[in-house]
């Protein structure tokens, strides 16, 4: 890991993205045998030290794979992992002599999917060739869809609730079904050795999502990413997870610079290789500051020489874009309607359908959960993109112990970091929504505490039971008022140095009884006990 | 001439054909004579018809989401000019420009 040293302490962005906080500062550590030196940047605020003098401007092209059982033109499974080129047939692997037919269900999900995203649906959409040369692409063509694609002009709403940006819609240029392509493996290990093919992913229908240029930020980009990901998975129409491929991102971006001149332009690069939407936001930091630093140093702009658009890889472990090899122009590729294959039709009537059928999106979720249970949006936020299972549960919960705000801070707590700490679904919680209600309801009623609260929602999850036996187990009773005040009044005489600092004003002092009183019964409540004690030094002393 | 040699290099590179200075020089004829008799079409009115996407008047031809058996590997791979026990194997392939 000696690549690391070369990132930020702090951040952990690599110690060239000036960007961060603009001054880095090197220093070694004072041990004798690390030689290395560390970095971090020097911590102004981000806004600050963030160039005034351009705009980020950034469009993203999603591919999701849609959750259907076969592959979109052939009975070949789509299951992930399958040992390689064991799901394959004459279709997919592009013999002679194969007619493709479309699966009824990856027409369905997209269109699911486009309404959602506020896309128009046209009447007709059909299907087209695009030509190029690749190992991995074993017809020669992949089929997809060029002029009249199945939606267009949609957009999709993204807000931040830590205020890093203002809410905005990102514009939707179209969604368009098409197949995927098969996987090349090289291994650089063995040198110049050959790179194996892998055909089982050939033909999977994937779903390409094409942004309009809105984001001007990484921060924006990684919120649409976020928000688009929960919607599909709202919609169900695909598993969206990115280390099976099933999400993919590609960013385009570019910089709009201010000059004495006139706004200037840098040559739009396409970012590839992105694993995840933090290496999406990091990929994104870096560029820009690179297209900055190139700028400063050529002058290049789009349009005009050495400013035609090219295509960088992100390198994870080196926290850098590098450059690529790139296929023929998008204009090579002479798309042609493929004769295979029949146009589809679409419905007014069909598309009100798939309207009505979307349910409850995350969008109009979280407003409902602000409004119903008076909790805020960052709380509805967290709550939302957990998935809706776990919004249900909240929803039941809240209903059952009739506050929404403690539900909320114990769903947000402590059943998130269980799940967490299991790597579990709610699905899988063993405590049922009803059953953290009773607990709840006695945290409310102060007839326990909160941290006492804790502990029997941890021998809830350790042992199944109620919280009423939990609370047995755990020898938790409610102490009787009689016997609280009994004890208050022991401490009180036994204390009277107490009760002289509280008689000077010094009401802090009390907290020494609450601690004895906690010593000698567990199971009272500081809050009274508190209550208790400064009633009667107010009227007996 | 409605093509040049330089457009018709162009195509036999995308469509990777390589074709000799005489081959490119006979087609370069060949595709032009095509493209004029197709040229034929632009003397006909098309103002009042409906562009076409399709030869045939079909249209929303699916199937259900079913998975069916397909190749055995050994089949699927049977044609490989060159393979392992898995998979196909071509010259490398490599991302990046360096």
């Amino acid at each position: 890991m000696v690549r690391r040293s070369n990132l930020c302490q702090i951040c952990r962005f690599h110690r060239f993205q000036w960007a961060r906080h603009t001054v880095v500062l090197k220093y070694w550590l004072a041990r004798w045998w690390d030689t290395r030196p560390l970095y971090i940047h020097f911590s102004l605020p981000p806004q600050i030290a963030v160039s005034e003098s351009y705009i980020v401007v950034i469009g993203l092209e999603v591919h999701v794979q849609l959750d259907t059982r076969s592959k979109m033109f052939c009975g070949c499974s789509t299951e992930f992992g399958a040992p390689p080129n064991t799901q394959t047939c004459p279709l997919c692997i592009g013999m002679p002599g194969t007619l493709p037919v479309m699966n009824r269900r990856a027409f369905d999900l997209a269109l699911k999917t486009a309404v959602a995203l506020n896309c128009e649906i046209p009447r007709y959409t059909k299907w087209d060739r695009k030509q190029y040369y690749y190992p991995d692409l074993p017809k020669g063509y992949q089929i997809s869809q060029f002029d009249l694609p199945m939606s267009r002009n949609g957009y999709l709403p993204i807000s931040d609730t830590k205020g890093q940006f203002s809410p905005k819609r990102i514009g939707i240029i179209r969604a368009h079904l098409e197949e995927d392509a098969g996987k090349s493996m090289h291994d650089e290990a063995a040198g110049k050795a050959d790179s194996r093919i892998d055909l089982n992913r050939c033909g999977t229908p994937l779903l390409e999502i094409v942004s309009e240029p809105d984001m001007r930020s990484p921060a924006e980009a990684k919120a649409y990413l976020t928000e688009l990901k929960l919607l599909l998975n709202y919609l169900g129409v695909s598993d969206c997870n990115m280390q099976e491929g099933s999400l993919r991102v590609d960013a385009n971006i570019n910089l709009h610079i201010d000059t004495p001149e006139g706004t200037l332009a840098t040559p739009i690069v396409e970012v590839k290789n992105m694993n995840s939407f933090r290496a999406v936001e990091r990929a994104l930091t870096y560029e820009a500051q690179r297209q900055y630093e190139v700028w400063k140093e050529t002058g290049r702009v789009l349009g005009g020489p050495g400013g035609h658009k090219t295509t960088r890889g992100w390198d994870e472990d080196a926290q850098i874009t590098r450059e690529q090899r790139t296929k023929e122009e998008s204009s090579d590729y002479r798309y042609f309607p493929d004769p295979d294959l029949v146009p589809v039709t679409t419905t007014e009537e069909e598309v009100q359908r798939v309207r009505e059928s979307l349910g409850e999106l995350p969008a109009a979720l979280r407003v409902r959960l602000e409004q119903t249970y008076g909790i805020a949006p960052y709380d509805s936020d967290v709550l939302v993109n957990q998935g809706r299972p776990l919004v249900d549960y909240y929803v039941e919960l809240a209903e059952a112990c009739g506050d929404g705000r403690l539900a909320g801070n114990w769903v947000q707590q402590d059943v998130l970091r269980t799940l967490n700490e299991r790597q579990i679904a709610i699905a899988a919680f063993p405590v049922s929504a009803g059953a953290l209600a009773e607990l709840l309801k006695m945290v409310q009623a102060g007839k326990i505490t909160t941290s006492r609260g804790r502990e029997v929602l941890a021998e809830m999850l350790a042992s199944g039971t109620p919280a009423a036996e939990a609370m047995k187990a755990l020898g938790i009773e409610e102490v009787d008022e009689s016997a609280l005040e009994d004890l208050c009044r022991k401490l009180l005489q036994a204390n009277p140095e107490v009760v002289a600092e509280v008689k000077e004003g010094k009401t802090k002092a009390i907290g020494a009884l609450i601690g004895q009183a906690k010593k000698r019964n567990p199971n009272v409540n500081p809050g009274r006990v508190r209550e208790i004690c400064l009633h009667w030094i107010e009227k007996a002393y | 001439m409605p093509i040049s040699r330089e457009e018709v290099e162009k195509v036999s590179l995308l469509g990777r054909l390589l074709l000799s200075p005489q081959e490119l020089e006979t087609m370069t004829g060949q595709l032009g004579q095509i493209l004029d008799y197709m040229g034929l079409l632009e003397e006909v009115d098309t103002g009042q018809v409906e562009p076409m996407a399709h030869a045939l008047d079909v249209s929303d031809v699916f199937r259900d989401d079913e998975v069916r058996p397909g190749l055995p590997r050994e089949e699927a791979l049977a044609n490989a000019p060159n393979r392992d026990d898995e998979c196909y194997l071509v010259p490398a392939v490599l991302g990046e420009l360096h």
